[in-house]
């Protein structure tokens, strides 16, 4: 760090910006890893909300037999669009980029990440993708409706702007490609001195084995977006079965990537678990080489396992029982990650701040999600559920109860330091409290469902499952209630919260070595590397400077 | 691609400019990796059709012409070693052989595309094209074959097509001293994406020119 | 920081000649998978083509793109890319080879 160029009160990095231009250009054109984490979170948190209003009106349409809102062919549309929406816009890019890329340079005592104007450029990628999503809404054809997944042979077949969307998710899967490998070199490359790969933060960790599935899973999904498009546009017969294609193999690339992606959604989410455990219950975390190997154990082990998606696909036996096989084995590192948090908390003097309910509500519901995951993974419990409810409702279990709720906690983990505020704790504690209750009310009716044979995607249903999907619908209202109050809560804290000290809740990681919000080049002087990320005997020597 | 931080915002720092070449390098690795899967994801589906369709390929492969693919083969290896000397040249301090390796690089990439283009047209004046009649009253093997034929020549073309376009910013470059014998990662990683192209027509010669 | 690393650890110069070299070994090794495949040898055709494919990629990895003479980290990432990728040739041929 080049001395004497940062003032003795440095401003934050709100007041200056790397280039001269000032108001909103400064920040478009910022390359400041820690704006463009800011520019993400706004616009994730705008896709999150669009994509939770559609799923509002789906739930609505849902909440008696019959067509209560709209048509089938409507409500097709919708649900496609809350996938893409929630998958492409939300929750691929998610932590990484927001989390990720505010706070990995941070965390590793750097001044920016590797490639600046890479990272700038990897947004505004995204920012395209996005808008031509929106573009495929509206052009001639109609919004697309073959749900997330594109799935030959329908998506070739259906009238509706496919090429355009899934081009779209093309174009975000450079965005990720780019931060991915923006990353993995920043952590190969801007260590802080005496930072090695076994001082580095357990988030860094995740974000660092994320950054590898991203550059090595989403190359897959872009060239079966291109060949589907060549399919639509030439008929290649590639994926056709007319033409002598095989469906199936659009399948297996399909979840070559999108089980990766899994990891790519879960992985950061579980980095910010193994932060916010060790600051709130004041004790090192246990077993940090165990949980740091383990991201890259999930990593690989993503790779092995993504035909159990297709057990009823029509793929082969032996394949159906060998990837049901090493689905299990999945389970064995993120077992690994949970009871290393439990044990970390295991006397520890804990301190339930709202990041820490957050995190406690996580490991109920990803739980919950996980082991249902098993069931799901099992051949035999798989060919009676595959399709159901079930399914939907394990993945919003892992997915929205897993990342999402760990989104949740990084943002009121480290509001103080991103915006210097702080904000209501009695509001965030009903927040978390509504989200729980709202959450189960919402997604586990949907599992005796599931059970019970309501398949998903379905506009209607059979009189049965009223009372349930009844539920569930009232469940979709208190959970608005929930992100109400959860995101207005920030939003009123960016006006009249108090000011934040450095470091609010005691953590000990690079990031709370420095001032909230943060100088433009991150720290005020130079960082040497001389603890454990997780020794909290430096907290005495941190009140003091 | 070195840290763009000092280039923004010029500060005192005279002479100490952060670059991190090796950082850059790895950059541009990675990104080939993304390629390596990318094409991966298409040798992947050759594989499972020419598993599927063992005879059809053997059969539809014979309308290739393995004379312009191994001149094209010979071109493009060329090619790479022209680019390799252009960075051995600059790094002895002779921008001017740099400058000459470089212009041939493009000059090959260039004799690339134009028999290519002279193999598709026969292609396509046989009627062998996606969607055409005489393709699609063939075994469906033969349209798999086809089909992935233009995709995967296509898509390299596409990439030999950006390569052009970036050895040439970087020609202009080497010529207006942006580039030098002190910092020259760009050509370097320039280089490293050419031998990709290099690497997966490697690949891409034997499986659809030399199978029958 | 680390203003220091820029590229002192970067001095290697491949000279012309081993350039040349592998060139004409490149060469060398395209006229004989041409030849090959002209003679028929069954299944194994396939696998010699492949096989003199991989030398090649080899030659060109190794020296023309230097990674030979970079930090081995480079290589570790090779490895893990190319581990991914026969990963996923496995494990999709686990299906269609038993259809």
């Amino acid at each position: 760090m080049a001395n004497g160029t940062i003032a003795e009160h440095a401003k934050s990095f709100y007041e200056e910006g790397t280039s001269k231009k000032t108001g909103l250009l400064g920040w478009f054109f910022s390359t400041d890893h820690k704006r463009i984490g800011i520019m993400y979170l706004a616009a994730l948190s705008t896709f999150f909300i669009i994509g939770v209003i559609l799923a509002l009106f789906m739930r609505l349409e849902l909440i008696a037999p019959g067509e209560t809102l709209m048509d089938a062919q409507t409500y097709n549309t919708i649900f496609t669009l809350h996938g893409v929406i929630m998958i492409f816009l939300f929750i691929v890019p998610g932590i990484p980029a927001i989390f990720g890329n505010f706070f990995l340079p941070l965390m590793l005592g750097a001044k920016d990440v590797s490639f600046p104007r890479l990272n700038l450029l990897s947004f505004w990628i995204y920012i395209v993708g996005a808008i031509l999503v929106v573009i495929s809404l509206f052009v001639p054809g109609g919004p697309i409706d073959t749900g997330w997944t594109f799935y030959i042979p329908y998506s070739v077949r259906t009238g509706t702007n496919v090429s355009l969307a899934i081009f779209a998710a093309f174009v975000l899967g450079f965005s990720s490609i780019l931060t991915g490998l923006n990353f993995i070199t920043t952590v190969h490359r801007l260590k802080a001195p005496g930072m090695g790969f076994f001082k580095m933060p357990l988030f860094v960790w995740s974000t660092y084995a994320t950054a590898w599935i991203q550059v090595l899973a989403t190359p897959v999904i872009g060239i079966t977006i291109l060949l589907v498009i060549m399919e639509r546009a030439f008929g290649i017969g590639i994926f056709d079965p007319s033409l002598g294609g095989d469906p199936i193999l659009y399948q297996h690339l399909f979840w070559i990537y999108s089980h990766p992606a899994v990891y790519i959604m879960i992985l950061p989410a579980m980095g910010i678990v193994s932060e916010i455990i060790p600051t709130f219950a004041r004790r090192t975390i246990f077993g940090y080489n165990a949980i740091a190997l383990s991201s890259l154990a999930i990593a690989f082990v993503g790779y092995l396992v993504w035909a159990h998606h297709m057990f009823t696909s029509g793929m082969s036996d032996t394949a159906r029982i060998v990837f049901s096989f090493l689905t299990f084995i999945v389970a064995l590192p993120s077992g690994v990650k949970v009871f290393n948090w439990v044990a970390t908390m295991y006397k520890g003097s804990i301190d339930p701040q709202p990041p820490f309910l957050w995190v406690m509500a996580f490991i109920v519901l990803f739980s919950i999600g996980g082991l249902t995951g098993l069931v799901l993974g099992s051949l035999a419990t798989d060919i009676h559920l595959h399709d159901t409810y079930f399914v939907v409702a394990h993945f919003h279990y892992v997915m929205f109860g897993g990342t999402g709720t760990i989104f949740f906690a990084g943002l009121y983990y480290w509001f103080p330091k991103m915006f210097g505020k702080l904000y209501h704790t009695k509001l965030a504690n009903i927040g978390v409290a509504l989200f729980f209750v709202a959450f189960n009310l919402l997604y586990f009716p949907k599992f005796i469902m599931g059970y019970q044979g309501m398949p998903r995607r379905y506009y209607d249903y059979l009189p049965e499952f009223a009372d349930l999907q009844l539920v569930s619908t009232i469940g979709s209202w208190l959970m608005a209630i929930a992100l109400i109050i959860v995101f207005g809560n920030l939003i009123r804290s960016l006006r009249t919260g108090r000011k934040a000290t450095s470091n609010p809740w005691g953590g000990v990681t690079l990031e709370w070595h420095t001032t909230s919000p943060p100088p433009l080049e991150n720290f005020e002087t130079d960082i040497v590397v001389t603890h454990d990320p997780y020794d909290f005997s430096q907290l005495e020597d941190m009140k003091n400077e | 691609m070195s840290n763009n931080h000092e280039i923004v915002v010029p500060t005192e720092t005279h002479g100490h400019v952060h670059r991190d070449d090796v950082g850059a390098r790895m950059g541009m690795w990675l990104f080939l990796f993304t390629e390596l899967l990318l094409f991966g994801g298409m040798f992947l589906i050759y594989g499972v059709y020419r598993f599927q369709y063992s005879e059809e390929f053997h059969f539809a492969a014979m309308e290739l012409n393995t004379g312009i693919g191994t001149l094209n083969t010979i071109v493009l290896l060329t090619s790479s070693l022209t680019v390799a000397l252009s960075i051995s040249a600059l790094q002895k301090k002779n921008k001017f052989l740099s400058v000459v390796f470089l212009s041939l690089t493009i000059v090959f990439a260039l004799a690339f595309m134009v028999n290519k283009f002279f193999e598709w047209s026969a292609k396509f004046s046989h009627g062998i094209y996606p969607g055409s009649e005489d393709l699609i009253n063939k075994s469906n093997g033969e349209v798999v074959f086809f089909g992935l034929y233009y995709v995967m020549t296509g898509i390299h073309g596409l990439h030999i097509v950006i390569g052009v376009i970036l050895l040439s910013f970087i020609l202009v470059f080497l010529i207006r001293d942006k580039i030098t014998p002190d910092n020259f990662v760009k050509l370097e990683n320039a280089g490293l994406y050419w031998h990709l192209v290099d690497l997966i027509w490697i690949f891409l010669f034997p499986l659809f020119y030399l199978i029958q | 920081m680390q203003d220091g690393h820029s590229n002192e650890e970067h001095s290697h110069v491949t000279s012309y000649g081993t350039l040349v070299i592998i060139w004409l070994a490149l060469l060398g090794l395209t006229s004989i998978t041409v030849t090959v495949a002209g003679i028929s040898l069954g299944m194994y055709t396939l696998f010699v083509a492949m096989f003199i494919a991989a030398v090649k990629s080899a030659l060109v990895i190794n020296i023309f793109m230097h990674i030979k003479f970079e930090d081995p980290i480079f290589k570790v990432f090779l490895l893990v890319s190319a581990l991914t990728l026969l990963v996923i040739f496995v494990l999709t041929f686990v299906d269609f080879s038993f259809r």
